[in-house]
């Protein structure tokens, strides 16, 4: 089956910058390694394996790279955590779960560009000095885990992989993991424990830092599968160079996902920072629908917190301070973290006025009700009490007393669990209690108890099981 | 449970993927291995895993009844997963799910946490919602087996199923 969004010829708009998808829709291009290598392709690990593994991770901290799994966490930094006197093996794991709702990039690159993600992993292992690398890969991405598995054929058989990698003594194998759908299992040390063929229960840290004691005890390094591409760009450019895409502090280009309800929904590379979610929204989604205002926006995968339309927010504009809106946001880490939220994972969810707040957070705590690994009290028992609070909210059995439960629920949960799902399922809950706190009361007012709002929220909350 | 040579060369093959000394990591390689085969994870299935990595039973089956991707009992010809959240929520997943429900003669009122699956009448298809399957902007979209579609709209299900035959 061909993929599915392929669209060859799709022009990338104006104001986008790609390198990371530069031939994701690109026409006359396939996954193959022939055309990859036509187009350059694993030039720049040629080039690495020319400098020292420890140039290579100076070329990657110079670069400024920031995580593109939802931490944003100094990927240079990262691998600088390996302990200098380690002497077991080092591995490398490529998160491939893409599995936090709004987030669609690391699809289309599996999908279109399977080498990229094979070069820049390989580059990556040569810094970090492991000889096994794993990609773990959802189990609800049948289709990538055969184009990965066929591209891995394709770059043994070029000696890309196995001994003597390009005749140096560099010696690396990747193989694919399959996960079996379970959302935690993208958190790093959940995934370790999956991988090692156990229940994801994340790991608490300290001790157990990836670095440092990961993948059997092992000094391990997991990076989301975007962010590993761009170690292959960064190899390209130099780090130097890459450190002047986008802002200071926030580097490089990434890939935003925008849904809902929007004209035209998609995947946009920018320079970070160089757009702010008013053109995001108007120019690059094309507005939002017909007729339709702006409510509220989730600006980083469904774990961010919520942003209302006419908030305004205080950011720092070089050493001064500035009062801006919401559509004048920057879309970088930083004043996305500035203004209360995240930008996480890079999935925007725009929701217009017809939205009921109340239902879009029912669906958001079902699904951290479903997902929540269950080892912590909190967490087990919280998200499931959220997911209950907003289901009789919705059906008409709510009480006005109800929102205050709501939310003392969420702030039992964050800080109180091992791992960060614990804030991830918190966040939604007291982010739209406290922004939206009329819709919530308008469910549980007594003149509403017994009365179901409308039959779209209740095919939502019908038949989803406890 | 009579597993073919073939599928057990595979087992094989994924063992090598890790250190000698952690055969536990194939264990959900192999049990991938077996789903694709029986269409389900049986008693047997798990002792099969559990000896084939020296390990009990019991390691096996906990991660069966963790993994939402694993069934313990066989699905429908054709198994359908809608995506529930957020953004497919909001395009009309639930609809989706009604209509494809109508049309293949399936009851899901008694589907629950621990029992997410609902089957046909006549066993050609089985349905249950997932979590985000990470194409939030085409939605509402399934998986019919391997297969992926998007923008399932109430109106495209008629002609999604006539492609199952
Ligand atoms: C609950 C939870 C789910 C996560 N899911 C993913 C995921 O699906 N993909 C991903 O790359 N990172 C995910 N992460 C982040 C990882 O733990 C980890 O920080 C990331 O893979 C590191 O890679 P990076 O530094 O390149 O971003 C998740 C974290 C948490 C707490
Ligand atoms: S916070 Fe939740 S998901 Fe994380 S370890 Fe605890 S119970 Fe599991
Ligand atoms: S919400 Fe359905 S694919 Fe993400």
């Amino acid at each position: 089956m061909a993929d599915p969004r392929y669209i060859a010829g799709k022009k990338p708009h104006p104001r986008e910058r790609r390198m990371i998808f530069r031939n994701v829709d690109r026409s006359g291009w396939d996954a193959s390694i022939a055309t990859y290598r036509k187009d350059g392709g694993y030039r720049e690990l040629k080039k690495a394996l020319k400098m020292k593994p420890a140039a290579v991770t100076d070329e990657v901290k110079a670069s400024g790279l920031r995580g593109r799994g939802g931490a944003g966490f100094p990927t240079g930094v990262k691998w600088g955590f390996i302990p200098p006197d380690n002497n077991k093996p080092i591995y490398l794991i490529c998160n491939a779960d893409e599995s936090e709702p709004g987030t669609f990039k690391d699809r289309y690159i599996i999908h279109q560009d399977p080498h990229q993600l094979l070069e820049g992993i390989l580059i990556s292992s040569y810094a970090v000095g492991a000889k096994v690398a794993y990609i773990y890969i959802r189990e609800e991405f049948p289709e990538g885990a055969v184009i990965l598995e066929r591209a891995i054929e394709e770059a043994r058989t070029a000696k890309l992989l196995g001994k003597k990698i390009l005749g140096t003594d560099f010696e690396c194998e990747i193989y694919i993991h399959r996960g079996a759908g379970a959302y935690i299992c993208g958190e790093e040390t959940g995934l370790i424990e999956s991988l090692e063929g156990k229940r994801p229960y994340p790991r608490i840290k300290p001790p157990y830092f990836p670095a440092v004691l990961g993948l059997y005890m092992c000094p391990t390094i997991v990076n989301n599968v975007e962010s590993l591409c761009h170690v292959k760009h960064v190899m390209a450019m130099g780090g130097k160079k890459y450190a002047q895409l986008g802002t200071p502090r926030n580097t490089g280009t990434r890939i935003l996902c925008v849904s809902g309800d929007v004209q035209k929904p998609g995947y946009f590379e920018i320079e970070v920072g160089k757009l702010t979610m008013g053109e995001l929204i108007e120019d690059l989604c094309g507005g939002m629908k017909k007729g339709r205002k702006l409510k509220a926006v989730i600006p980083g995968g469904s774990s961010a917190k919520v942003l209302r339309a006419g908030e305004t927010y205080t950011i720092r504009d070089g050493d001064k301070e500035k009062t801006i809106g919401l559509p004048d946001i920057p879309m970088d880490f930083d004043s996305l973290a500035a203004c209360g939220s995240m930008a996480g994972s890079g999935g925007v969810i725009v929701m217009d006025d017809s939205r009921d707040m109340t239902w879009v957070l029912n669906n958001i705590n079902t699904f951290y009700a479903h997902e929540s690994c269950g080892q912590c009290t909190p967490c087990r028992e919280g998200s499931l009490w959220m997911k209950k609070i907003t289901d009789r909210m919705l059906s008409g059995g709510g009480v006005p007393s109800d929102v205050e439960t709501l939310v003392s629920v969420g702030n039992n949960i964050a800080g109180r669990t091992i791992c960060a799902f614990g804030e991830a399922c918190a966040w939604p809950t007291q982010s739209f209690v406290a922004k939206f706190p009329e819709e919530f009361k308008k469910h549980t007012s007594r003149r509403n108890i017994g009365k179901a709002l409308n039959p779209e929220t209740k095919t939502a909350s019908a038949g989803l099981g406890d | 449970m009579e597993v073919p040579k073939e599928l057990e060369k595979e087992a094989d093959d994924f063992i090598c993927h890790y250190p000698q000394e952690e055969k536990g990591s194939a264990s959900l390689p192999l049990l991938h291995l077996l789903q694709r085969e029986f269409g389900y994870i049986s008693d047997d299935a798990i002792s099969w895993v559990a000896e084939k990595l020296g390990t009990e039973p019991i390691k096996i089956l906990e991660l069966v009844t963790f993994y939402p991707g694993f069934r313990q009992k066989a699905p429908g010809k054709y198994h359908i997963r809608v995506c529930r959240t957020l953004s497919c929520a909001m395009a009309g997943c639930h609809q989706t799910m009604e209509k494809i429900c109508e049309l293949a003669g399936i009851d899901r009122s008694n589907v629950s946490h621990h029992d997410p699956i609902a089957i046909s009448t006549d066993g050609k298809f089985s349905i249950e919602f997932a979590e985000c399957l990470a194409s939030c902007g085409t939605g509402p979209v399934c998986l019919v087996g391997d297969d992926f579609h998007e923008e399932v709209k109430p109106e495209n299900t008629e002609q999604l199923l006539q492609q199952y035959k």
